[in-house]
């Protein structure tokens, strides 16, 4: 079970995620990603701070949208990953693919820099 | 003794009594007329009488009950074949009488005597007849108060012969008994409710003529009686009255019921052809093999019931109709009539109940002047529509409706039974199949993995479903060196086990070049990645054991990290070397995201590959095993061998989730060096 919110901040898209992303919640995260390809001015940043737990396939809806925003120029960024949902990211290795960073104002940080 | 044997005899012994009874009477006669004894006894002819009546009784019974499956209609045939035989003899006597005339011959007693004995046995032979039939049809659907009656009434009647032997004085009286007792039985006439319409007027018609003989032949007699003083004692005999009256009188009581019942009967044999309908309608539907067939039945079974004009089932589903006595083009013609006149279909679709009601209307379209319909519901969706049609105005009464409606809900049981058993079969026949892929797929998963004098080897792996997504194997590159690959594929089920296959074909086919780690995972990825849905992804880790060095190489894509433990140090640990799952980026860029690294080993050093399934497992705490339980528990076992550590690790894994870890898949290889 998940709960995911959108909140537009200025140029920035922020989404919450709260609960387990599993094979059937992953279908939410993927709806929800899929929505901000429509809007190619905003930056997305996605806060992990109440995922609890990401499975394969939820890591598999992650991984297919790193292409996707690369390609509309749209940055995105997750924050608050909890240390055993980072280490899943990181040992398949999409910490080196993706922008995470420990909280929001270095995520704001990053998006601003860039 | 057979039953035909019986009545040739009885007939034998009939046609003897008769010419004894003959001799002996004219014996009489002639020894009366010429005042000399003729050495017979008085009563002897009505012994014979009577041994002629019950011989012939016994060969019309067993006539009879030969034809056990005789119908009604044939009964009824064969006392008026009789009773046509017997008049045909006696009126050809009687046309000898005539034609002789006044000769002296006719004037002779003796003549007159044999021509009467002639008559009285014919028509004694025809009341027989009757009486044995009569019996049949009166016994139709017997009990045993019926039974019993019936027998009484047959020896009081044959019982009456005997007292024909004496004066008894008032014996007249005891022929009121018998006539009564005869009228009593008469009353059972169950057997006209099972004649159909035609049958009652057939019956009507032979009654009539056997009723015609029976008068004839007694009038007959009666005649001889009064003109020759003579003759009295037989010709008066208490047995042929008896019999005379009951005979006659069932078949005027059964005339009378038949034609009081023809009426009603069109209207009870069409309640009849309703409920045979039905059930016909029922058992068919039964045994067919599509729901086609089913809609063919149910069209002709309304069609049938109602005598409908023309029908037609049109589906929602399919351009197909069924179609009875009508063309498409006036189906179209029909249909267009009944949208433009926006007659008349008094549906009320607002309540559940009478959205399944069949409805009738006008209609004026060629001859055909009313029309019903009947919506066909199958598991709450309306599939089709039955039409009726007539040629007579308000054809569809209130009780058609509701027995078609019958007819339609019990085709659409039938057809919904029918597919509810289809998807059975197709869920058994994909039950089958998996059986099939887990069998293939256990055949993927080696039981022995390659080992040299350097090291043994032990794997465990057990799906969650019927097949899985995680993969082991082992290639023996040459004597020294063997790679070693252990991987799980993303998802679970039937597409992880067939990217799992996929896997173990790249694995065989680059194993064998050599390869370091770093480049197997590259051309893997490469040859893997085409193959995988954008979200999906394989995670390896590939080794290479070299024992001229005892080194080990290893990479790892994406996969968890595998656990070492050094004899040396007495310590295990992770290797945390950096990793990309494959099928992530599909292309050059990937070697950047994989690193190699290497490692020796000594003797009691332990190699645990294993997959994320291990790792992950919940208890009902919502806990997970783990990577430190795990290290523990490696750490624990190591003075064991390779065999022992695994299923002391597995037993753990069990007892850490009280036996009930199916979520995922999970697979353990431990390697130990010697």
């Amino acid at each position: 079970m998940v709960e995911i919110e959108i909140q537009k901040e200025g140029h920035i898209a922020l989404i919450l995620i709260d609960g387990d992303i599993d094979a059937s919640s992953s279908i939410q995260l993927d709806e929800c990603l899929n929505k901000q390809l429509d809007n190619k001015q905003l930056n997305v940043v996605i806060d992990c701070s109440n995922l609890n737990y990401i499975s394969s396939a939820g890591l598999g809806v992650f991984m297919s949208y790193i292409e996707e925003f690369s390609s509309s120029n749209q940055k995105f960024v997750l924050f608050g990953l909890s240390e055993k949902v980072h280490n899943v990211f990181e040992m398949l290795g999409l910490d080196q693919l993706m922008n995470i960073t420990p909280t929001k104002s270095e995520a704001l940080i990053f998006l601003n820099e860039e | 003794m057979s039953k035909k044997l019986t009545g040739q005899i009885a007939l034998g012994f009939s046609i003897l009594a008769w010419l004894s009874l003959s001799i002996v009477d004219i014996s009489n006669q002639f020894s009366l007329g010429n005042n000399i004894d003729s050495g017979f006894s008085e009563k002897l002819p009505n012994l014979l009488f009577f041994a002629y009546v019950l011989s012939l009784f016994t060969f019309y019974k067993s006539r009879v009950d030969l034809a056990d499956r005789l119908n009604l209609i044939d009964l009824l045939w064969k006392i008026f074949v009789t009773g046509m035989l017997t008049t045909v003899v006696s009126l050809a006597i009687r046309s000898l009488d005539l034609v002789l005339g006044d000769s002296q011959l006719i004037k002779n007693i003796l003549v007159i005597d044999l021509l009467f004995l002639v008559n009285l046995g014919l028509l004694t032979a025809f009341l027989i007849a009757t009486l044995v039939v009569w019996k049949r049809l009166i016994l139709y659907q017997k009990n045993k108060r019926l039974l019993l009656l019936w027998t009484i009434f047959e020896y009081i009647l044959f019982g009456s012969i005997l007292l024909d032997f004496s004066a008894v004085p008032g014996k007249e009286y005891f022929l009121i008994v018998v006539v009564a007792l005869g009228l009593i039985v008469s009353v059972n006439m169950k057997w006209v409710a099972f004649l159909s319409f035609k049958q009652k007027w057939k019956s009507i018609l032979l009654l009539l003529l056997t009723l015609l003989y029976l008068v004839y032949f007694y009038m007959n007699l009666i005649t001889y009686r009064d003109s020759y003083e003579f003759l009295s004692l037989l010709s008066s005999s208490l047995f042929i009255r008896g019999a005379f009256v009951f005979t006659s009188s069932y078949a005027i009581f059964s005339l009378l019921v038949i034609i009081f019942n023809l009426p009603t009967t069109s209207a009870f044999e069409q309640k009849l052809k309703e409920v045979v309908n039905f059930q016909r309608l029922s058992q068919s539907i039964q045994t067919e093999k599509n729901e086609n067939q089913v809609y063919k039945i149910l069209l002709e079974s309304a069609v049938r019931t109602v005598e409908a004009d023309a029908a037609w089932i049109e589906l929602k589903t399919s351009e197909e109709m069924f179609l009875d006595q009508i063309s498409y083009e006036k189906v179209a013609v029909v249909k267009s009539n009944l949208s433009q006149s926006g007659i008349s279909f008094r549906r009320k679709i607002a309540s559940n109940e009478n959205k399944k009601a069949g409805v009738s209307g006008k209609l004026k379209v060629g001859d055909f002047r009313s029309i019903a319909n009947f919506p066909i519901w199958i598991d709450e969706i309306q599939e089709g529509t039955l039409y009726l049609l007539k040629d007579v105005r308000d054809g569809f009464t209130h009780e058609l409706i509701e027995l078609i409606e019958t007819f339609t809900n019990q085709a659409a049981i039938s057809i919904a039974n029918f597919r509810m058993l289809n998807e059975a079969i197709t869920n058994e026949r994909y039950k089958e199949e998996l059986k099939i892929a887990k069998l293939v797929q256990s055949k993927l998963l080696p039981l022995k993995l390659d080992v040299n004098n350097d090291f043994d080897i032990s794997t465990f792996t057990i799906a969650a479903d019927e097949v899985g997504g995680d993969y082991y194997d082992s290639f023996k590159i040459s004597d020294t060196k063997i790679a070693l690959i252990i991987g799980d594929v993303s998802g679970k089920g039937t597409s992880a086990a067939f990217h799992m296959a996929q896997m173990k074909g790249v694995f065989l086919a680059l194993a064998q070049l050599d390869l370091s780690p770093a480049e197997f995972l590259d051309k893997a990825n490469l040859a893997i990645s085409s193959g995988l849905d954008k979200t999906s992804f394989v995670t390896i880790s590939y080794f290479v054991l070299d024992s001229t060095d005892k080194s080990i190489e290893f990479a790892r894509a994406g996969h968890v990290p595998s656990l070492f433990y050094s004899k040396e140090e007495k310590k295990a640990a992770y290797f945390q070397n950096k990793g990309l799952g494959l099928g992530i980026i599909r292309g050059e860029k990937f070697k950047n995201y994989i690193q190699q690294s290497s490692s020796n080993y000594k003797e009691g050093d332990i190699l645990v590959l294993y997959t994320d399934g291990i790792t992950e497992a919940q208890n009902e705490h919502k806990e997970e095993f783990g990577y430190e339980r795990l290290l523990k528990l490696v750490e624990q076992y190591q003075s064991s061998t390779a065999d022992l550590i695994q299923e002391k690790v597995i037993k753990d894994l069990y007892d850490f989730c009280n036996n009930d870890l199916l979520e995922d898949d999970y697979s353990l290889v431990v390697v130990k060096f010697k």
